[in-house]
């Protein structure tokens, strides 16, 4: 059984790794919990609580002394320095960003596990973080900017005057675009948004807003974020942005690409030509910044009165909702990691989501993990779970014949079909080139036949194998009555062949070309 | 006197009849092979057959006008395309789309019946030939009748197996193997005798033997290996009519005949690899020996799911594939799934079909009835191309497969069915499995998918299920 350790983040962090609900989770899959004295007292979880949910209180050496350490943010230098070898550090560890930070855990020999690196695939929705995280981040920037702009966000008729609505511009229709697309109409702005993916139209409508197409192809891409776009498309984009920035009252950018500074949306003459007293929240401030003049932590007011709020913790200006959520994944990925409920992490490479979350394992750096896709694009094998995964019992192939043995064969074939035709009288030899023409014709003409098509080619297959009325038809003038009656029974039997194969086959065919004409509507639609 | 067995030049128009007949049927299969040129294909097919039909009818009554049976000929020929038409249109059009596999595999039987016929007559009407040649035609008799024979009653017993009137578990004869060999030897030793001393016993042996062999063949595949078997047959009611041609020294027949032999065995061979089977064992008929009735108890719990439950799922899914199989088409489950398809599509969720080559009883069975159902086919892939997309996917639908789905196939290398590829449904994150009972498949496996954590069974017929969930969503 070993123990998990939750240490007290340092400031300005103010969510915790684990909130009494969670330690309870915790502990029924069979871990002992330390927490540190005042870990939770940022996110209004006083130690009492802890205490009460079966945690031991401690201080910042015991937690840092458990198996397992779990926390928010990365661990300072001081905090590696305290670790065990062999520790397992569950963090956001940005690994893309930090190499010298995975390198010096690796050092240190513990085993590390990024949060933020869990795979976005369905399975794994449950520990991810970064969807949690958006999520709180995409509300708090919309109380963020309703806390700075000095008017109502809904519409009002007063005995005092009429109140227009506000209009909110979110850029971006991810997580937290739609957390805040949400968040600003249940206040009752009139929400428009933005996104490179027409397919998040439906989702934007369904929450309130009103979704801004940009008329350009994009291409899906295969990691579920949208990728960096067309000339075209931005050009097309740019003066969509002029024209809302200046009828908006307040935007709130969300752009991000995943390992590349975050797109510039908004420019400086945009924010030039909005109303004063609007509102911007820059969430890709961070990451260099939605909108040209943000600056990352900051509050920033510009000449002509808008403020544009670049906060890069908006998720921890909810700690106690944000610890809960975090808690829960962190809950959610050690169900993945203890399948036996006793306390006993085990870590499997061939599973795709605990590969991909390991950065650091005994000495080495892990990161980057085999690429995951997870959309329907074509399926590349590179999938890592097929080292020891139920696809990887699939047999080998069976082994081709050795080419002596196929060569062999080949010539006693050949050899075969002289011999035959060097003795055989005419008209033999004849047909066995006509025989031996068609079997070859026959094997190359449908070579690449659609598997849909399998079943009408062979109902034509069978229509065509009627020839054989060709037969009966030549006996049917015979003298021997016999022979007439016999082959007038053949013709009959093939005739049914004949007619029936080729009517059955049209009307298959039909149903097939039916489905042709829905087609247009599916490709739009993918 | 006129010889019907060897019109050895059909008057030359004829003979160029025949050469664009065999260049239409070559076309017709190359248009059969993409959805573009499907329906051209089929136009071809039918050209080419008419063309051969009116050059045969031509050249043969030309040819022996005068003759006192010519009157008599004529009759009986264009009674018998007449019936024979009628009925053929007939089947074709109040055909069920589910009931396809069973009028395929009826449809061979005629050709190999046929093939029989025209090989006994050879062998009555005399055909005035000496010395070698009269030795081959006694072979190529025996050869016709033993191959029209063979796939006679090959798609009798496919027809009754694939329409239930006769039990789909393979036939388990004691020394199966060794009996099919026998045949082969024995068939060969008569041929022998017969072209030493061509008496007309020897033909009725030879034919009895060839029905026998062919119904053992068939009888001892399991109901599960149909699709092979029915492409199998194909194969063989093609060479039987190239066999004809070598009887009748018709190379149009020989053409023909060995296109749709090839085209059939080809199939056949593509359908082997998707069920990873030895072509060779195929062809004998021995490879009902892999598929023996182990036991079809499935151990651990099911866990039931009702219709409100999976419409629930479903309305949260936002990924779903369709797994359907023969069950989907025995309960007509097809239109409802396509509703409920559209619907979900309408929802915004990704909704696809994961189709198994040899779901069904017939190659493209699937394709065929989803086309019926006008289910876009660009939402209908291939296991290859969507089982790496099934870990991604939120709900699987089992409607009617059992052993396409069956994860023993990949991993329990003790499996009847161990490595057959298998759509990988267990890896996503819910199942739901319509099945009318617990019953095994059709190949008597045990399926372990059933009991797995993320498995719900829902219980009934499909059709009805899928109509209540259409209700509740």
């Amino acid at each position: 059984m070993s123990r998990i350790g939750i240490v007290t983040e340092p400031p300005p962090e103010t969510r915790v790794a684990a909130t009494p609900a969670t330690v309870k989770q915790l502990i029924s899959l069979g871990y002992d919990v330390v927490v540190e004295a005042g870990a939770g007292a940022a996110s209004s979880f006083p130690d009492d609580a802890y205490a009460a949910a079966g945690a031991t209180i401690g201080t910042a050496s015991d937690a840092l002394a458990s198996a397992i350490v779990l926390k928010v943010n990365a661990p300072t230098d001081e905090e590696i320095a305290a670790l065990a070898p062999g520790t397992t550090i569950v963090g956001l560890l940005a690994p893309a960003f930090k190499p010298e930070l995975l390198a010096a855990l690796a050092e240190r020999g513990v085993t590390a596990l990024a949060m933020d690196a869990v795979p976005r695939i369905s399975r794994a929705q449950s520990m991810d973080v970064l969807s949690s995280m958006a999520n709180i981040a995409g509300y708090r920037a919309v109380v963020e900017a309703a806390h700075e702009f000095g008017r109502f966000f809904t519409g009002q008729v007063t005995a005092a005057g009429k109140v227009p609505p506000a209009k909110v511009l979110v850029a971006g229709a991810g997580v937290a675009g739609l957390a805040a697309i949400g968040a600003a109409s249940s206040l009752g702005a009139i929400v428009r948004a933005t996104d490179p993916r027409p397919e998040v139209a439906d989702q934007v409508k369904s929450i309130g807003g009103e979704y801004l197409k940009v008329e350009v192809e994009v291409e899906q891409s295969t990691d579920g974020y949208a990728k960096a776009t067309s000339e075209a498309y931005d050009r097309r984009a740019a003066e969509i942005y002029s024209e809302q920035a200046a009828d908006v009252d307040i935007i709130v950018t969300t752009a991000l690409i995943p390992g590349r500074p975050a797109p510039k949306l908004i420019t400086a003459a945009d924010v030039a030509s909005m109303k004063s007293g609007s509102v911007i929240v820059d969430m890709a401030a961070g990451m260099g910044g939605n909108v040209e003049g943000s600056v990352a932590g900051e509050r920033i007011v510009t000449p002509n009165g808008v403020v544009i709020l670049g906060y890069t913790d908006l998720a921890s200006r909810l700690p106690t909702q944000a610890s809960q959520l975090y808690g829960t994944n962190v809950v959610n990925l050690l169900k993945l990691l203890t399948p036996g409920k006793d306390g006993e992490l085990v870590l499997d490479f061939d599973d795709v989501v605990q590969r991909s979350v390991t950065v650091a394992r005994g000495g080495d750096v892990t990161w980057p993990p085999p690429p995951v896709q997870v959309s329907a694009a074509p399926a590349a094998s590179a999938s890592p779970a097929g080292a020891g995964g139920p696809d990887a019992s699939a047999p080998e192939p069976k082994r081709p014949m050795s080419p002596v043995r196929r060569v062999v064969l080949i010539a006693i074939g050949i050899a075969a079909l002289f011999a035959v035709n060097a003795v055989a009288p005419p008209p033999l030899p004849q047909h066995f080139t006509v025989l031996v023409l068609a079997v070859i014709v026959g094997f190359y003409v449908i070579g690449k036949v659609a598997h849909a098509l399998h079943t009408p080619l062979m109902s034509v297959t069978n229509a065509i194998s009627g020839i054989i009325v060709v037969g009966a038809m030549v006996q049917i003038t015979s003298d021997v009555l016999v022979v007439q009656i016999l082959a007038a029974i053949a013709v009959l039997l093939a005739s049914i062949n004949i007619f029936g194969g080729f009517a059955v086959t049209r009307r298959m065919l039909a149903m097939f070309s039916q489905g042709t004409a829905s087609k247009g509507q599916a490709a739009d639609r993918a | 006197m006129h010889d019907v067995t060897t019109i050895d030049a059909p008057s030359s128009i004829a003979g160029a009849a025949y050469i664009v007949a065999a260049l239409l049927f070559i076309m017709s299969l190359a248009g059969l092979s993409k959805h573009e040129t499907s329906r051209a294909g089929v136009g071809y097919g039918i050209a080419g057959m008419a063309i051969a039909l009116v050059a045969t009818v031509w050249a043969t009554f030309a040819g022996a006008w005068g003759s006192p049976t010519v009157t008599l000929g004529a009759v009986l020929l264009v009674v018998a395309v007449i019936v024979g038409a009628a009925i053929g249109l007939w089947r074709a059009r109040v055909v069920e789309m589910t009931g396809m596999p069973e009028l395929i595999a009826l449809l061979h039987s005629f050709v190999g019946l046929a093939a029989v016929l025209v090989g006994w007559n050879g062998a009555l009407a005399s055909p005035h030939l000496t010395g070698a040649l009269l030795d081959i035609h006694h072979a190529e008799v025996f050869i016709g009748v033993f191959i029209g024979a063979v796939t006679f009653t090959g798609s009798i017993v496919a027809f009754l197996k694939l329409s239930a009137r006769m039990s789909s578990a393979p036939l388990m004869l004691p020394g199966k193997n060794a009996l099919n060999l026998g045949a082969l030897v024995a068939f060969v030793a008569l041929t022998v005798w017969y072209v030493i001393t061509p008496e007309l016993w020897l033909l009725v042996v030879v034919t009895a033997l060839a029905l026998a062999l062919g119904w053992h063949l068939v009888a001892s595949i399991g109901g599960g290996d149909m699709p092979v078997v029915i492409s199998m047959l194909n194969s063989y009611s093609g060479w039987a009519a190239a066999a004809a041609g070598f009887l009748l020294n018709n190379d149009l027949l020989i053409v023909t005949g060995a296109l749709v032999g090839s085209s059939g065995a080809y199939l056949s061979y593509i359908m082997c690899k998707a069920m990873n089977r030895s072509f060779i064992s195929v062809i004998a008929g021995g490879f009902g020996i892999a598929a023996p009735t182990s036991s079809g108890e499935v151990e651990g719990e099911t866990r039931e799911i009702t219709v409100e439950e999976a419409a629930e799922m479903l309305r949260d899914a936002s990924s779903v594939i369709i797994t359907p199989g023969y069950g989907m088409a025995v309960a007509q489950a097809q239109y409802p799934v396509a509703e409920l398809t559209a619907k979900l599509r309408e929802r915004g969720a990704e909704v696809r079909f994961g189709i198994h080559p040899v779901a069904g009883r017939l190659p493209g069975h699937m394709n065929v009835l989803l086309a019926e159902a006008k289910v876009p086919y660009d939402v209908v892939e291939e296991m290859d191309e969507i089982n790496d997309d099934f870990a991604a996917t939120a709900v699987v639908l089992v409607i009617g497969a059992n052993d396409t789905v069956n994860p023993a196939a990949a991993e329990d290398p003790g499996s009847p069915i161990a490595g057959m590829p298998v759509l990988r449904v267990w890896e996503a994150g819910n199942v739901i499995v319509f099945k009318r009972s617990m019953a095994a498949g059709y190949a008597g496996v045990a399926n372990p998918l059933f009991t797995r954590d993320n498995t719900r069974m829902l219980f009934g017929d499909a059709k009805q299920r899928v109509e209540d969930i259409l209700k509740a969503l």
